[in-house]
């Protein structure tokens, strides 16, 4: 499903090397982790695989089952099946939540040639599935994220990422800033999701929401690159030791 | 605007000598030389004029009216379309009695003012360039007092109770060298509504002076859209008078247009009245000049009132835009809110906005604040949209009408902001890219 081979990426405006020879490959209906360091580079690979402005791409590719992604426009990642739940959610003033999300689905039908939506049909979906999140009709209502909670951000994501029903989630540390119980209802939502044509990428820096959604691969990333892969036991492994003796090892 | 300047009369003193001032009935005939003595007194916008060194007045000063081709709008509704209203019409600056609607509606009187002014008392002589007299603060404002010293058509309008139907003035433009000159008073009394809707762009160039009093409890809405003419000269004045009580909301939205400046002075003096201006101007400079002016003066000289100020500018291409706002809070005026914004997303490099801010404030009570901004489109945000599938140029679009939101909200009238709200829609597609 998505491919990742010798990816190396500095800042646009900066003489800053962020990413050094990442490889990546997560296979069709897996759960794949990224654990690593702070700085090591995993928001920067999830903005990178997006599309966001401001890094160059100095060598190496990424594919989403066969096409090159980095050559789209983000919203042609997006329609190709690319979704990522951000780290830090942006709020949108003026730009109503509901609004927001019927454009986005109608706008990725519309690029893959399917009908759009009608609005009634739109309305039962979006409640279906705003239900099982507990996101309640009001926070639909309102400007995208303005004055949501951290945990409510992160449960909006998880709502988009179900309206949207990409085939590649990545999803950057959804787990901080949430409760336990919203950590079990977004893990809920995102287990409610699993399926075989869909993929995962949690970025991640604690073991507990790889408890909720068992990943059958983890990654550790460090200084820009995957430095260690390994079961799920490889969370563990970090949760007790941290990353001290993987970093040593590297310099070794 | 048929201004006499560069063809001065010896036998005269002012600048509008006694024949070139319009025939009309006694009350009116008063005001008008009164009007023209008042701007003797104050001379012509000059080039040095702090009021007007952003916008220049020469196109407005200029004996003849630039030509500017109407805007032909093909098979478009124009706005307000779907609205149950009773319709006036001008065109080109003069009433058109056929394409008007009957002029009569529960609790509301209307009139022209040509035929007005035949009468010898008439309920509007004590408003019609009285309120612009009072609105020569804190500067002159001579074209209004021109606009009052030669106008010989507009409406006059009193509502005296609750007028559930709209009235609508529609300006049509059709011959490209239309300069016209256009007064409107309207009344309010005591404890009655009325909802005001203007559109289009009336002539090739125009001066229009409104002049508004509203009653102890009486509540004014405006809702202004004004046309799609590229080569018109605009210059709008809106004077307003408020008493106890009262609500009086105006929102203008602006799109296109060589000039544009709409004056607005309201003077708050009734305790706990309400007062919110607010305008939504688009300009592209690719479709030629744009330049757009919103300027504005609110009084406060009461006890517990509210003002707001709400004005956004979306600019491309070489568009101007141009803010200058004041709130003058008079010594007394205690528990004034006032609130002013006014802010531009420039959209490229070129654009430019201009902003001059002002408070004055000599009680010790009050809260009012200021806030002017410009800048660009929000990347991040842009970016968080695309993310979702939304393509750049709807992202955009989205963005830019959620800048404009805060203005609409000052449309009291939900289909009706619906309707304005789905034409700022068109316009940015329009002007995509
Ligand atoms: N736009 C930028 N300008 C400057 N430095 C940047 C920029 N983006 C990323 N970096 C730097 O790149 C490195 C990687 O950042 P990134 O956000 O990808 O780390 P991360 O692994 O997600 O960290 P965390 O676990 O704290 O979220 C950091 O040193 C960061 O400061
Ligand atoms: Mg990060």
């Amino acid at each position: 499903m998505l491919s990742i081979k010798g990816l190396e990426v500095k800042l646009e405006d900066e003489d800053k090397q962020i990413l050094k020879g990442v490889d990546l490959e997560v296979p069709a209906g897996k759960v794949h982790a990224i654990m690593g360091p702070n700085g090591s580079g995993k928001s920067t690979l999830s903005y990178v695989l997006s599309g966001r402005d401001g890094y160059e791409v100095t060598a190496g590719s990424a594919t989403l089952d066969g096409e090159d992604l980095l050559d789209l426009d983000p919203e042609e990642r997006a329609a190709a099946g690319l979704f990522l739940a951000f780290q830090y959610p942006v709020e949108i003033p003026g730009v109503g939540n509901m609004t927001f999300l019927r454009t986005a689905v109608n706008a990725q039908r519309k690029a893959r040639g399917e009908d759009e939506m009608s609005a009634a049909d739109f309305l039962k979906f979006i409640r279906a599935k705003a239900k099982d999140l507990k996101i309640d009709a009001d926070m639909l209502k309102r400007p995208v994220n303005v004055g949501f909670s951290g945990g409510e951000k992160k449960r909006n994501e998880i709502l988009q990422m179900a309206m949207l029903e990409p085939k590649m989630c990545i999803l950057d540390e959804t787990d901080s800033g949430l409760d336990v119980d919203a950590m079990k209802l977004v893990s809920e939502g995102v287990n409610a999701l699993r399926a075989e044509g869909r993929s995962f990428l949690v970025i991640t820096h604690y073991q507990r929401l790889l408890d909720h959604i068992k990943p059958d691969v983890v990654h550790i990333m460090a200084r820009g690159r995957i430095v260690k892969t390994g079961g799920p036991e490889l969370a563990l492994e970090v949760e007790n030791n941290g990353y001290a003796d993987i970093l040593a090892e590297l310099d070794a | 605007m048929n201004s006499p300047v560069n063809t001065p009369a010896p036998q005269h003193e002012g600048l509008i000598s006694a024949e070139e001032r319009p025939a009309s009935g006694a009350w009116l005939a008063k005001a008008h030389t009164d009007a023209a003595a008042r701007l003797t007194q104050m001379g012509l916008p000059k080039r040095r004029d702090e009021y007007w060194k952003w916008t220049r007045p020469d196109a407005l000063l200029a004996e003849q009216a630039a030509p500017a081709a109407a805007f032909d709008y093909g098979d478009e509704q124009p706005v307000f379309h779907a609205v149950d209203r009773l319709k006036i019409v001008f065109v080109d600056g003069v009433f058109d009695a056929e394409a008007s609607d009957d002029l009569s509606g529960e609790g509301l009187e209307i009139e022209r003012l040509a035929e007005a002014a035949k009468a010898d008392i008439h309920w509007a002589s004590g408003l019609y360039g009285a309120l612009e007299t009072r609105g020569h603060n804190p500067v002159d404002r001579p074209l209004a007092a021109h606009n009052s010293a030669m106008a010989t058509d507009g409406v006059l309008i009193r509502a005296t109770g609750q007028v559930s139907r709209p009235v609508s003035v529609m300006y049509r433009h059709i011959s490209d060298t239309s300069d016209a000159i256009l007064h409107h008073v309207v009344k309010v009394e005591e404890g009655a509504s009325l909802t005001l809707l203007e559109n289009g762009t009336a002539a090739a160039r125009l001066s229009m002076v409104t002049e508004i009093d509203v009653a102890d409890g009486a509540s004014f809405h405006h809702v202004r859209a004004q046309g799609r003419d590229h080569g018109r000269h605009v210059l709008t004045h809106i004077f307003a008078r408020l008493g106890r009580e009262s609500v009086f909301k105006s929102f203008t939205m602006a799109v296109n247009g060589m000039l544009t400046r709409n004056e607005c002075v309201i003077e708050i003096l009734g305790d706990d009245a309400i007062a919110h201006v607010a305008g939504a101007a688009l300009g592209d400079g690719a479709d030629g000049a744009f330049l757009h002016d919103d300027t504005v003066f609110v009084t406060h000289d009461a006890v517990n009132c509210e003002s707001r100020q709400v004005f956004k500018k979306v600019l491309k291409n070489g568009a101007t835009g141009i803010f200058q706002g004041k709130i003058l809070v008079k010594a007394g005026a205690q528990k004034t809110d006032g609130y002013q914004k006014s802010q531009s997303l420039l959209l490229d490099e070129d654009a430019q906005f201009l902003a001059k801010p002002e408070l004055e404030i000599y009680a010790d009570d009050v809260a009012c604040s200021h806030g002017s901004t410009s800048g660009a489109i929000d990347e991040e945000a842009l970016f968080y949209l695309r993310s979702r599938g939304v393509p750049e140029r709807i992202a955009t679009d989205l963005l830019v009408l959620a800048f404009l939101a805060d203005t609409i909200e000052e449309i009291e009238d939900a289909d009706i902001a619906d309707d304005i709200v789905s034409r700022l829609e068109a316009w940015l597609e329009r002007h995509r890219g």
